[in-house]
């Protein structure tokens, strides 16, 4: 900052400029250095222990963590479990959901306000408050230890009714009268006059339920127990626990990294898709 | 089928289309608060044979989880993890969205770095932050090292520093999600209101303290409920960092919860703490309600 400066009210903006980028990029990279770390360690030679200091990329780099993480614990499996979790609660909530917030948009009925409140019920008390009752639930349906039972709870959303009712409720009402008098039956009504405009709300929607189920963690840990049902984070912990796994944090961030990368992966890609959708998902 | 005419009718349509709905609201969120206050009333613990089966005791277990200490610890716990994660993050989450409302070259990968923990699984994230805290190499300690510090190394091991340690990995995973509800708010301010204050002489400043943070008054109550809520029901870090240790001094409510219904196999206790659960959460929404009806009316 020696240069001279024409007149100081410049400078000061100058100098503000600077501040503010400076703090920017030190508080990103700070931000970063968790995921930035862990990707580096998982390349690093298990025999290549990490001391004071040292904890950037060894002299080589490989990918033996991955495989060894692999062949310890069935990852495979635990896709499988999650990816069938996640895609089971988005095909029954997106049903579930436009039939109820079409039903809550477009007629008026007898209860229509407690029946709402009712539902509404559900995103005032988060599902993991309720997992000791929810558990005995399971038993006494007997679906513990499935992915059925993973998965059950969030077959109604009310927030997904919420989110769809109001996207219907922005639909023109002339769009819907012209649909009623063409004599639209009420799936039609749905499928050719409410949804199109509701598409981003539903994709909004889609995309935080299953980022959500992907890396719901504490009820899919008392409803399983074994690993033909058990999720990749339910996984993961189980994993850092196994005797042999210790503090080899080369194996471990291969392991978390695996659980991350799907999911993470696609997120980079439809980033601000993503953002856009966390927004929605907020903005109640 | 005929013409809809959407007035006040009786007709069975719009029940049979909510009722996948509350059927599934009612077995997994109605249902289980009653059967919680039903079970809070009978002492039943499944690893005590002679206490199997359920006996009323009225309000016993509420009565001794107030006279226990442990759980006075864990109420304790719980408000310090709140006044440690919620405010912290919310400032942070504002600075980030004042850092990355810029048109700057490059902008994006700044949002990236604060939002991508959003979309870690919490245990993940703890998992790596695991290592960040292991004594004497641990990234944490070389940093902090650096900076001088010279206490205390084993964070998740230290009973004082164990709720530290799992509420820093907890700002560290909200601050980005917070941010994005700043973004927007920033974003749909009014630009006239800028302009009088420029012509007016105010400097940044005075702009940012006394309009563009009171013009964002509702995105911070949004996010401090959202916030709150957040804090109640995310254990997930303390099961992988701490298993609600050592000395209990990382246990709050909902890992007690589990810890009471799953360890310790006590079904009335668990059950009272999900009711004291469901009644603050409930309480705490029913005040937002009121407040937020009163101020706009």
């Amino acid at each position: 900052m020696t240069a001279p400066h024409p007149t100081p009210r410049a400078f000061l903006k100058k100098l503000a400029h600077w501040i503010t980028n400076s703090l920017a990029t030190f508080l990103a990279v700070l931000w970063s250095i968790p995921i930035l770390w862990a990707l580096v360690a998982s390349f690093r030679p298990a025999n290549d222990p990490m001391s004071r200091g040292d904890v950037w990329f060894s002299a080589s780099v490989t990918t033996e963590n991955y495989l060894h993480a692999w062949s310890l614990a069935p990852f495979g499996q635990y896709y499988i479990n999650t990816i069938l979790v996640v895609l089971m609660v988005l095909a029954v909530q997106l049903v579930t959901i436009v039939l109820a917030g079409f039903a809550f948009a477009h007629f008026d009925f007898l209860g229509k306000r407690g029946l709402f409140f009712f539902v509404l019920l559900q995103m005032i008390i988060p599902t993991a408050a309720l997992l000791a009752p929810n558990f005995a639930t399971i038993r006494w349906m007997g679906l513990f230890d499935t992915r059925l039972a993973i998965a059950i709870p969030y077959f109604g959303s009310a927030f997904g009714m919420f989110l769809m009712r109001q996207a219907f409720l922005e639909v023109p009402r002339d769009l819907v009268d012209a649909g009623i008098i063409d004599g639209c039956a009420w799936w039609q009504l749905i499928l050719n006059v409410y949804l199109p405009p509701s598409v981003p709300s539903l994709v909004a929607f889609g995309l935080s339920s299953a980022t959500w189920h992907w890396n719901e963690f504490i009820w899919p840990l008392v409803i399983t127990n074994s690993d033909k049902s058990r999720p990749l984070t339910a996984g993961l912990v189980r994993f850092t626990q196994l005797g042999e796994i210790g503090a080899r944090w080369t194996l471990l961030s291969a392991a978390t990294l695996m659980v991350i990368a799907p999911l993470f992966i696609t997120f980079l890609i439809f980033q601000r898709r993503f953002i856009r959708s966390f927004l929605h998902s907020g903005l109640k | 089928m005929s013409v809809q005419a959407p007035r006040k009718q009786l007709k069975p349509l719009p029940y049979l289309l909510i009722f996948p709905t509350a059927v599934f609201v009612a077995l997994f969120t109605a249902w289980p608060v009653l059967l919680s206050l039903y079970q809070s009333f009978f002492r039943q613990r499944m690893n005590i044979a002679r206490f199997r089966e359920p006996t009323f005791i009225g309000f016993g277990n509420y009565i001794d989880l107030f006279s226990d200490p442990y759980f006075i610890q864990t109420i304790k716990n719980t408000l310090n993890y709140i006044l440690g994660t919620v405010p912290i993050s919310i400032v942070l989450g504002f600075l980030f969205a004042l850092l990355v409302n810029r048109k700057v070259r490059g902008i994006g990968f700044f949002r990236l770095a604060f939002f991508h923990p959003m979309v870690l699984p919490m245990v993940s994230a703890a998992t790596i932050w695991m290592f960040f805290f292991t004594p004497d190499y641990g990234l944490f300690n070389t940093a902090l090292g650096l900076l001088g510090y010279t206490g205390p190394q084993n964070w998740t091991g230290n009973p004082n520093l164990a709720l530290l340690s799992v509420i820093i990995v907890a700002i560290w995973k909200n601050s980005g999600y917070y941010m994005i509800f700043y973004l927007a708010g920033l974003q749909n301010l009014p630009g006239d209101v800028y302009e009088a204050a420029a012509l007016d002489g105010a400097n940044g400043w005075q702009t940012l303290w006394q309009i563009t943070f009171p013009l964002l008054r509702r995105t911070t109550v949004f996010i401090s409920i959202v916030a709150f809520i957040d804090a109640f029901r995310t254990v997930d870090h303390i099961f992988v960092l701490t298993s609600g240790g050592p000395s209990r001094g990382s246990t709050v409510l909902l890992f007690e919860l589990w810890q009471q219904r799953f360890e310790y196999q006590d079904i009335g206790a668990s059950a009272a703490i999900t009711v004291i659960f469901v009644v603050v959460l409930l309480a705490f929404t029913v005040t937002n309600f009121i407040l937020s009806e009163r101020k706009e009316a």
